[in-house]
């Protein structure tokens, strides 16, 4: 094959961009093996290794009220809650190793640091009542992101969700009809039920991300269509739909100044404190003495006697075929 | 001949019997779903905690059971959480604490070989309740069985590591497999009535399966025997007040509250 003179390949580059930009902005997937930008690869892997995260590292806070669940019923609702999140980091693990992204360096990437995840998964769940406001205001928020993401310009990340987004909004419904519990139930119930709602409401909105004006990579995530709607489109979709359901409950609104804008046919935040809000967004990797990364890392460690065993065993199957063979 | 039995008895122990079985479900399951976010990798968090579900949800059965022949109304989370230590009769090899995965793949394997031979015979109780509880747990633990088999001949047959510490695990639990076979007053009266397993025709088989899944594995049976009792009767570990402290805590704090 002869070598392609330099200016060829800058025309081949910007051929393949603008077909690639055709394609997203008429709706078509990329798929594993096709041409990508590399601001597309990057972006993609970002967002993957985050989502990942999320649902890895986020089987640990709620693993922790297993063994304490107040009925068996709840016992096991809640295990399979768990399960399904470990089920989605499987999902996506799959996702990421088709754009060539593996498992080892996911988790390498975690471990060491490079790459951090969201603090909120680091805070501490502390009552029933938590896991509860969990279920419902945090994979609540995370469900109106992903329900965009279904139509990800990425076909394996926008298939996985398709079927994640079924099983989250039963996470979401368990969560809720927690709350529904506690909010008819005795006067301390239903304090635990106000008092979760007041310190998870304002965490869920930071779930959506910095404001627009602040998220540097929101342009081109939306122009590459791996992300649908931007940040405070969602926030306020989300903020919209919590409204009613906490009416439903007949719990106070931890935003005592939240009301309905007729003009804009939204409601408008009255308290959230963007700057509180940024600085815990943008913290990520040093907010907080990172329990659940510590925890991560330990379990990792004490596992590797499994994992070396599992190898050895499969080492030595193979090695008796070829014997046997030989 | 079998002892004659009034029937408000017979009830009576049934109840009983079927709370035993739902407290050994219970206390494994919930030593099993301590691995969530804990195993060595995460296919295992998911196949642990639905192993987990599987022993949760027959307890559930056997506690829902036994609820419908209690005269007091009683429901299954009454039996979980508004007992007692002394008032839990389940053997105690399920108490103990979850410890390596090693631990944790030994104890399954001895369980779930005796749960295939127990459930298989229990399918064909009179009772037809207990016998339609364990069609459906039987059904799990084949898969259960299964998996225990293949990681007790991957870890036994592995790396020096593991092999060292499959053994001291088997070393370590052997005592508490002799619970298993024994069988007090009341189990003794409903296998005569054909509604218990006689667990003691069990051993044989159980004893034959576990030696031949050992051998494939490179582990040896313990030289030395000991063995300890009292889960039926009552008389446990110290690791279950602990269990039972953790778990009851909540549904205790608030009485009477639905969740």
């Amino acid at each position: 094959m002869l070598p392609q003179t330099p200016k060829k390949t800058a025309d081949t580059e910007k051929q393949k961009r603008a077909l690639f930009q055709r394609k997203i902005d008429a709706g078509q997937k990329i798929e594993p093996n096709e041409w990508m930008p590399s601001e597309y690869r990057e972006m993609l892997a970002y967002q993957l290794t985050q989502k990942i995260y999320t649902e890895t590292i986020g089987m640990q806070p709620e693993s922790c009220w297993v063994a304490r669940t107040p009925t068996l019923q709840r016992k096991v609702i809640l295990l399979a809650k768990i399960q399904d999140e470990g089920g989605h980091g499987l999902y996506l693990h799959g996702v990421a190793e088709t754009a060539n992204i593996p498992r080892e360096k996911i988790t390498a990437d975690l471990h060491s640091g490079k790459n951090p995840y969201s603090c909120l998964l680091d805070y501490f769940i502390q009552t029933w009542g938590d896991i509860g406001a969990i279920g419902w205001l945090i994979d609540g928020a995370a469900i109106c992101i992903q329900v965009s993401l279904q139509r990800t310009s990425y076909g394996p990340y926008a298939r996985s969700m398709i079927r994640i987004c079924k099983e989250e909004n039963f996470h979401q419904r368990q969560g809720y009809q927690i709350m529904i519990a506690l909010a008819r139930g005795s006067a301390e119930q239903r304090k635990m039920a106000q008092d979760s709602l007041n310190r998870w409401y304002w965490p869920a909105l930071m779930i959506f991300g910095l404001p627009d004006d602040q998220a540097s990579h929101l342009k081109d995530s939306m122009k590459y269509k791996l992300q649908l709607y931007s940040n405070d489109t969602l926030r306020q979709k989300f903020i919209d739909q919590t409204v009613p359901q906490i009416e439903y409950l007949g719990l106070e609104h931890p935003d005592k100044n939240i009301k309905w804008n007729e003009e804009r046919q939204h409601y408008d935040s009255g308290d959230i404190d963007w700057n509180k809000l940024s600085s815990i967004v943008k913290a990520h990797s040093s907010c907080h003495a990172r329990p659940r990364l510590q925890h991560h890392r330990k379990v990792h460690a004490e596992g590797s006697w499994v994992r070396e065993a599992q190898h050895a065993y499969r080492q030595k199957q193979i090695q008796r075929k070829l014997n046997a063979a030989a | 001949m079998a002892p004659q039995v009034a029937k408000k008895d017979l009830s009576t122990h049934t109840l009983r019997y079927a709370v035993r079985l739902g407290d050994d479900a219970l206390i494994l399951g919930q030593r099993l779903s301590e691995w969530v976010s804990c195993a060595p990798f995460l296919e295992e968090d998911i196949a642990l905690a639905n192993v987990a579900l599987d022993y949760i949800g027959r307890a559930r059965m056997y506690y829902q059971y036994a609820a419908s022949l209690s005269p007091h109304h009683k429901s299954e989370d009454d039996f979980a959480f508004l007992r007692g230590e002394r008032d839990f009769e389940n053997y105690l090899i399920n108490e103990l604490p979850r410890g390596d995965f090693a631990d944790t793949i030994v104890r399954q394997l001895i369980v779930d070989i005796y749960n295939f031979h127990y459930l298989s015979a229990l399918r064909h109780s009179k009772d037809q309740a207990l016998a339609a509880i364990a069609d459906k747990s039987h059904k799990e633990t084949r898969y259960h069985l299964r998996r225990s088999r293949l990681w007790t001949v991957r870890l036994g047959d592995g790396t020096e590591e593991s092999h060292q510490r499959m053994q001291r695990a088997i070393d370590e639990i052997w005592g508490y497999t002799h619970e298993l076979f024994t069988q007090d007053s009341l189990e003794q009266l409903l296998v005569e009535k054909n509604i218990a397993v006689d667990t003691a025709s069990l051993r044989t088989q159980w004893f034959t399966d576990i030696s031949a899944t050992f051998q494939e594995a490179t582990l040896t049976l313990p030289d030395t025997e000991w063995a300890i009792h009292g889960g039926r009767k009552g008389y446990h570990t110290e690791y279950l007040g602990r269990l039972l402290s953790e778990m009851q805590f909540l549904h205790r704090s608030y009485p009477g509250c639905q969740w």
